[in-house]
């Protein structure tokens, strides 16, 4: 351990704002682009979804049309 | 000669089994990934020994300089993948292009995020327009070029494909990135492990270091394989075999 309590680890020597603003944003941004590409996948999913149910509503009508 | 020695890629071509694979192995490679960056992380932060001259501040190595390297290692990735997709006309290499760029993207704003958190402290001042910082500022610029351009066209196999020569065309850039701190006089300090010569790095410092390398290429794998499979979904959304997976997906949730 190089640091002697957690005061003196938020601390890092007195470069706290650089250190955990660094630490801070890079997860912040892998968070992102992982919440961001999960929400993507699940969405082209429902928009597949939405457009075969579509599909299938217009064939259903047409069988009955004839 | 290049058709039998690949030969035995060209299952893994085909967009079903592709798709599939990167399901399987996501669970995997996610829960690799966080394991390692997170055990990477702690141990530099909280574990290493501070550094003679930068003292605390030189922490910030564990994520900025797994970021940058990798931000090259996706770039290098994407251009192979553009390179076989324009040649080879492989559509999941073509995609792959679509799937990286983004992470690498995300990974060059870390890498220059981070370095300028570091170069304030050391150098006194947050960005310089010297040869190392400026070259990977390209980079980024090249990621959102190829992310733009995929996106501009109405017909989308056109857009990849002017996407995936930029790709290519922008590898001239990576050794621009790596030998700047050799070739120009800069502030940034040389290579500390990414050389033939030892490591110039005490081993108390350079094993979590490396775990973090690991943890960031583990993570790109990771967001690769999720990020690919959104793209087949796109791509393959007319054949039978995305609406039946993704019927089966609905029935299991439902």
């Amino acid at each position: 351990m190089a640091f002697t309590s957690w005061a003196d680890f938020w601390f890092m020597g007195g470069y706290a704002l650089f250190v955990w603003l660094s630490f801070g944003s890079t997860y912040l941004l892998l968070l992102g682009l992982w919440w961001y590409s999960k929400r993507q996948h699940k969405q082209i999913q429902q928009q597949i979804r939405a457009k075969a149910a579509r599909e299938q509503r217009v064939r259903q009508h047409q069988e009955r049309e004839k | 000669m290049w058709g039998s020695m690949f030969r035995w890629l060209d299952p893994y071509a085909k967009p079903e089994t592709l798709y599939h694979l990167c399901g399987r192995l996501l669970p995997y490679l996610m829960g690799l990934a966080l394991f390692t960056l997170l055990l990477g992380n702690i141990w530099g932060l909280a574990f290493s020994p501070s550094d003679y001259q930068q003292g605390d501040s030189y922490r910030i190595i564990y994520i900025h300089v797994p970021a940058a390297i990798w931000s090259m290692g996706a770039y290098s990735s994407m251009a192979i993948a553009a390179f076989i997709g324009l040649v080879w006309q492989i559509r999941v290499a073509q995609w792959a292009v679509l799937a990286i760029a983004p992470i690498g993207a995300v990974y060059t704003v870390i890498a220059l995020l981070t370095g300028a958190a570091w170069g304030k402290p050391m150098w006194g001042t947050w960005w310089v327009w010297d040869a190392r910082l400026t070259s990977e500022l390209v980079l980024l610029f090249l990621y959102l070029g190829v992310i733009a351009l995929a996106g501009a066209f109405s017909e989308a196999a056109r857009g990849i494909k002017v996407a995936s020569l930029l790709a290519i065309v922008g590898v001239v850039n990576l050794p621009i990135i790596h030998y700047s701190v050799e070739w120009w006089n800069t502030l940034h300090q040389g290579a500390t492990i990414t050389k033939f010569a030892k490591p110039s790095i005490d081993p108390s410092m350079l094993w979590p270091l490396l775990i973090s390398l690991l943890g960031f290429a583990l993570l790109l794998a990771a967001l690769t394989c999720l990020r690919l499979r959104s793209q087949i979904l796109i791509f393959e959304q007319h054949r039978p075999w995305v609406r039946q997976w993704v019927d089966q997906q609905q029935g299991e949730r439902g």
